[in-house]
C-alpha cells in the first residue's frame, strides 16, 4: 500500500463531476428518454397473492386500435435453469417467472401479461381487456404459517437445500444454514448472566426515489438497445439474455443516471418485457413503474424473525451465544439469510456459538438486496441483546463491546481470521466522542450499537485515454450512485499527478466499456477504483517510454513525478521535464495515441465496521419517537472523497432510522399490500432528522493501493438497534419488534 | 500442509468431513485435490467463496496457498 501521508488529491472534497447536470435538471434519468414512434408499455398484475392461472385471453387487447404488442408468460422462452448472472439474482427460471408469471401467480402485483400501445391510456384500456381466469389459492403470509409442517406450499417443487440428507417432501423452507463453534451448552453454564429475546422486523422497501424505468428498441436483425436505470447494466444485460435466450452480443444496455438503488436495482423487472414488446411491435417501447408498482412488485428487503440468547461472565466476557434466524424470501428463494447468519456475531470474538438460518417462501414480492443485505435484521437482534446484557451487568455498552471485540487475527464467526480491521478504533472513538460525553437530554434515551459488513471486490474494467492537450478521459462501467465519478477522478489525479479538474469520467455502456459487476457490495470505489489506478499506471509506463524515446535515453532513466516525465536522479540532468500535454504533442511521432487499460477481479476488499449512538426522545402520550442527535463512526480504510464517505454514513443512518422507526410493509389477510405509497409508507424526510454527525476512522486496507475499504453498506446496519436501545432507555421497557412506530411504542408504554 | 475448513452447508458434499489438510500450491490445485477426495463436490465447491489467510475471494482459482495457510470455504456474498 502507498504511504498514506502525502496525498495531494485523495482526501480533498471537490465538487462531483455530475453535480451541475443533476442540480440543473440536465441529467438524464431512466424515464427521461423519448424516441420517435415510441410506444408505452404497461404490465397486468395479479389481484391475488396466490392463484393458479387457468386461462389468459389476450385477443380483445390485441384487437384494440393503438395496441401494437401483447405478451404473456407463454410468449417467453421455456424456463431454463442455471445461474441468472449478476448479483443475488438466483435461478434463471425463478427470475424469469418473477418477470412474467407462467402457471401460477405468487404475490399480489405479480406480472402476468404486458401490452405496448401508442398512449398510456390505450395501454391501460388494453390491460383491462385481458381476460384471466384464476383458481384462487390460500396465501402463505407469515413465517409461522410458512414453516408449519402442514403449510400450504408456495412452490410445490421447492425442496429444502443444505439438509444433512436430501429432503423427501417439498417445503416452504428453501434452504437452511448453520454456523457453530465450541460447545454452547458448556458456554452457557459458565455464564453469570443470560439474556434472550425474540425480534421481528417486517418487510421494508429500499425507498429509492426514482421508480424502475427502461426503454427498449429492437431492430430487424433482432438486436436490442435498452436504456435503463440500474446499478449494473452488464448484469441486467446478462439476466435479460438468459431469460430471453439471447446472445449478450445482441443486447446493448445503456445505464441512465440513477435516482437511488441501494441493492434494489441489481435485478431485472421490466427490461426483458420491454425487449419482448419491442420485438413484437418493431417500435421502441418505454416502461415506467408507478410508485405503487415499485412497492408491490420490486424489492423489498426481507422480513425476519430472530431469536437470540447470549450469556456472559460478570466482567462482560461472552461465554456463549445462539441465534435462530428466519428470513422471508418472498415468492422465490433467495432471502439474504446466509449473510445475516454470517454477520450476526461477526464483531465479537466468541468461543461458543451456534447460528441457525432459514430461507422461507411466502406469498409476498421476491425480496431484493438492501444495503448490507441480511445484516440489519440479524444484528438488530444481537445488538439489542447486548444492550440488555450491559444493563444486567451494569456496564457501559461500549465497554461491553470492547471487552469482546474482534481485532486483527481474531477468528471471525463466519470462518477466517480477520486481517487489519478498525472495530476497536471505532469503539474507542465513540467512547471519547464529545457527543457521548454529554449527558442524555431530559426525557430521552441513549442507544449504542455496532455494525458490520464484509464488502466485496469482484470484476471491474477501466480505460484511461490521454487527450491531445494532456487532459484525461476515464471510461469505466460502474453506474455512479454515490459519487464514484469523483472518486475515480481523485484516484486518477493522485496516480497520474494531474489536477482533478483536468479529468473527465464516462460511465460507458456495455459496448463502450469493459465488463463491470454491479455498483453494489460497497465495491465500486475499491474495485473499479483499483482498475482506474492500474490503468493510470499503464499510462505512466507508456509516457515514460515516450519520454525516453523523445530524449534518446533508456526507459529506466525516466521517472514520473507530479504529472511529468523527469530524468532519473543523477543522469541527464540537463533534460527538461515533459508534461502530459508535451508528451501528447509528439505522440503521433512516438507511437500514436496513449491509452491505458486494466481489467481485474479485485481481491481483499477489507471488512467494514461501524459504531453508532444516538439520543431519541419518546412522547409518552402518542408514542412518537424523535431523533435528537445521532453520531455515526465508521472505518473507511482511507476516505478518497471524505464528503461522499460522510454522505454514505449519513444516508445509511437515515435509512436505518427510517426502517427502525416507521417503515413496514402492511399486508391485509389476503396478502394485499395496504400502504403502497409514500403517504402511508413513511420514510424519513429532512424535517424528521437532526444533522447526522460523522467521524471517519482510517485503518488502511492493506489490499488496496490507497487503503480503501467499501463504505456504502455498513452505515445502515447499526441504526436499527441504536433506535431500539434508545427507546428501551427512554421508556424502561424493550420493544422487541420493529418498527418503533407510535402505535407500537404507545402499546409498550401502556403495557409497562 | 494447508488447513481447509468446510461450513455446515457443504458437509453434504464432503460426506460430513469438516476439516482436511491439503498440500496445494494454489486454489486450482486445491479444487483438484478435493474433487478427488470428495467425488461430486466440484460444483458446490467451485461456486463457493474462499477465504485464504483472512482474505475473501469470490472467484478464487489462481490464488497461492501456503503450507501453513488457513482456507475457509464460504457462501458467496452479495451486496446492496
Amino acid at each position: 500500500m502507498a504511504e498514506a501521508t502525502e496525498f495531494k488529491a485523495i482526501g480533498t472534497r471537490p465538487v462531483r463531476p455530475d453535480g451541475v447536470d443533476k442540480v440543473t435538471g440536465r441529467a438524464q434519468f431512466g424515464a427521461d428518454l423519448n424516441l420517435p414512434n415510441m410506444l408505452y408499455g404497461k404490465v397486468l398484475r395479479s389481484p391475488h397473492a396466490h392463484a393458479r392461472i387457468r386461462r389468459i385471453d389476450l385477443d380483445a387487447a390485441r384487437a384494440m386500435p393503438g395496441v401494437h404488442a401483447v405478451v404473456s408468460g407463454a410468449d417467453f422462452p421455456g424456463a431454463q435453469h442455471g445461474e441468472i448472472g449478476g448479483e443475488g439474482g438466483g435461478d434463471v427460471a425463478d427470475v424469469a417467472k418473477n418477470v412474467m408469471a407462467r402457471d401460477k401467480v405468487l404475490y399480489h402485483g405479480h406480472p402476468l401479461a404486458a401490452v405496448a400501445a401508442t398512449s398510456q391510456a390505450i395501454a391501460e384500456a388494453a390491460l383491462a381487456a385481458i381476460e384471466v381466469e384464476y383458481e384462487v389459492l390460500t396465501p402463505v403470509l407469515d413465517l409461522e404459517a410458512a414453516m408449519a409442517p402442514d403449510a400450504v406450499l408456495v412452490n410445490e417443487n421447492c425442496f429444502t437445500k443444505n439438509l444433512p440428507e436430501p429432503a423427501e417432501k417439498p417445503s416452504n423452507i428453501a434452504s437452511v444454514m448453520t454456523l457453530a463453534r465450541g460447545n454452547v451448552d458448556e458456554g452457557f453454564e459458565l455464564a453469570d448472566v443470560i439474556v434472550e429475546g425474540e425480534y421481528r422486523i417486517p418487510m421494508a422497501h429500499q425507498g429509492y426515489i426514482e421508480p424502475h424505468a427502461c426503454t427498449a428498441t429492437v431492430n430487424e436483425s433482432g438486436q436490442a438497445t435498452v436504456w435503463t436505470c440500474t446499478q449494473g447494466h452488464f448484469a441486467l444485460r446478462t439476466q435479460t439474455a438468459n431469460i430471453l435466450d439471447m446472445s449478450v452480443a445482441d443486447l446493448k444496455f445503456i445505464a441512465s443516471e440513477i435516482g437511488g438503488g441501494f441493492g434494489g436495482k441489481t435485478v431485472v423487472y421490466l427490461e426483458p418485457v420491454a425487449v419482448m414488446l419491442s420485438t413484437q411491435a418493431r417500435r421502441p417501447v418505454k416502461m415506467v413503474m408507478s410508485r405503487e408498482e415499485v412497492f408491490r412488485a420490486s424489492g423489498p428487503a426481507a422480513g425476519s424473525c430472530a431469536k437470540i440468547r447470549v450469556g456472559a461472565k460478570k466482567d462482560g466476557t461472552i461465554t456463549a451465544a445462539t441465534a435462530w434466524l428466519a428470513y422471508e424470501a418472498g415468492a422465490f428463494e433467495g432471502a439474504p439469510m446466509g449473510p445475516g447468519a454470517m454477520c450476526v456475531f461477526a464483531p465479537y470474538d466468541l468461543e461458543n456459538f451456534r447460528v441457525e438460518g432459514f430461507d422461507v417462501l411466502v406469498n409476498k414480492p421476491k425480496v431484493a438486496a438492501y444495503r448490507a443485505p441480511g445484516a440489519p435484521q440479524s444484528m438488530h437482534a444481537m445488538e439489542s441483546a447486548l444492550d440488555d446484557l450491559a444493563r444486567e451487568l451494569n456496564m457501559d455498552p461500549i465497554d461491553l463491546r470492547l471487552k469482546n471485540a474482534v481485532a486483527e487475527g481474531s477468528q471471525a464467526a463466519y470462518g477466517p481470521k480477520f486481517p487489519a480491521i478498525g472495530f476497536r478504533e471505532c469503539l474507542e472513538a465513540a467512547k471519547a466522542h464529545p457527543n457521548y460525553q454529554k449527558p442524555v437530554p431530559e426525557g430521552a434515551g441513549r442507544g449504542v450499537a455496532a455494525g458490520f459488513w464484509f464488502n466485496a471486490g469482484m470484476e471491474s474494467s477501466a480505460e484511461v485515454h490521454i487527450n491531445e492537450d494532456g487532459t484525461v478521459q476515464i471510461i469505466e462501467g460502474s453506474p455512479d450512485i454515490g459519487g464514484s465519478r469523483a472518486s475515480m477522478a481523485l484516484m486518477a489525479a493522485e496516480t497520474l499527478g494531474v489536477p482533478y479538474e483536468k479529468i473527465r469520467v464516462l460511465v460507458g455502456d456495455t459496448e463502450a466499456s469493459g465488463f463491470n459487476n454491479v455498483t453494489g457490495g460497497s465495491r465500486t470505489t475499491f474495485a473499479t477504483g483499483m482498475a482506474v489506478i492500474q490503468a493510470c499506471e499503464d499510462i505512466i509506463a507508456q509516457c515514460k517510454d515516450r519520454a525516453a524515446k523523445t530524449w534518446g535515453v533508456d526507459a529506466d532513466q525516466v521517472e514520473w513525478e507530479d504529472g511529468q516525465a523527469i530524468p532519473a536522479p543523477g543522469v541527464n540532468a540537463e533534460l527538461k521535464p515533459l508534461t502530459l500535454a508535451e508528451i501528447m504533442k509528439t505522440a503521433a511521432r512516438t507511437g500514436g495515441p496513449i491509452l491505458g487499460r486494466a481489467a481485474l477481479n479485485a481481491r481483499g476488499p477489507g471488512a467494514g465496521f461501524s459504531v453508532n449512538f444516538g439520543d431519541l426522545k419518546v412522547d409518552r402520550e402518542t408514542g412518537k419517537v424523535d431523533v435528537l442527535s445521532f453520531t455515526a463512526i465508521q472505518d473507511a480504510g482511507k476516505a478518497i472523497h471524505p464528503a461522499y464517505v460522510e454522505g454514505q454514513m449519513q444516508g445509511g443512518a437515515v435509512q436505518g432510522l427510517g426502517w427502525a422507526l416507521n417503515e413496514e410493509y402492511i399486508f391485509d389477510g389476503n396478502g394485499v399490500l395496504e400502504n403502497p405509497g409514500f403517504l402511508d409508507y413513511r420514510i424519513p424526510v429532512a424535517s424528521d432528522m437532526p444533522m447526522i454527525d460523522t467521524q471517519i476512522i482510517e485503518v488502511p486496507n492493506p489490499s488496496h493501493p490507497f487503503g480503501v475499504r467499501g463504505v456504502g453498506e455498513t452505515p445502515i446496519v447499526a441504526p436499527l438497534a441504536v433506535a431500539a436501545n434508545a427507546v428501551r432507555d427512554a421508556i424502561g421497557r424493550r420493544v422487541h419488534d420493529l418498527p418503533l412506530s407510535p402505535p407500537n411504542v404507545l402499546a409498550a408504554i401502556e403495557e409497562g | 500442509m494447508a488447513r481447509v475448513v468446510f461450513p455446515d452447508h457443504l458437509l453434504s458434499v464432503t460426506g460430513g468431513v469438516r476439516e482436511v489438510e491439503v498440500r496445494a500450491a494454489d486454489v486450482r490445485e486445491l479444487l483438484l485435490c478435493l474433487a478427488e477426495r470428495f467425488p461430486g463436490s466440484e460444483t458446490a465447491l467451485s461456486k463457493s467463496a474462499i477465504a485464504i489467510d483472512g482474505q475473501i475471494h469470490q472467484d478464487a482459482y489462481l490464488e497461492p496457498i501456503g503450507d501453513d495457510s488457513e482456507v475457509f470455504f464460504m457462501l458467496r456474498l452479495e451486496g446492496g
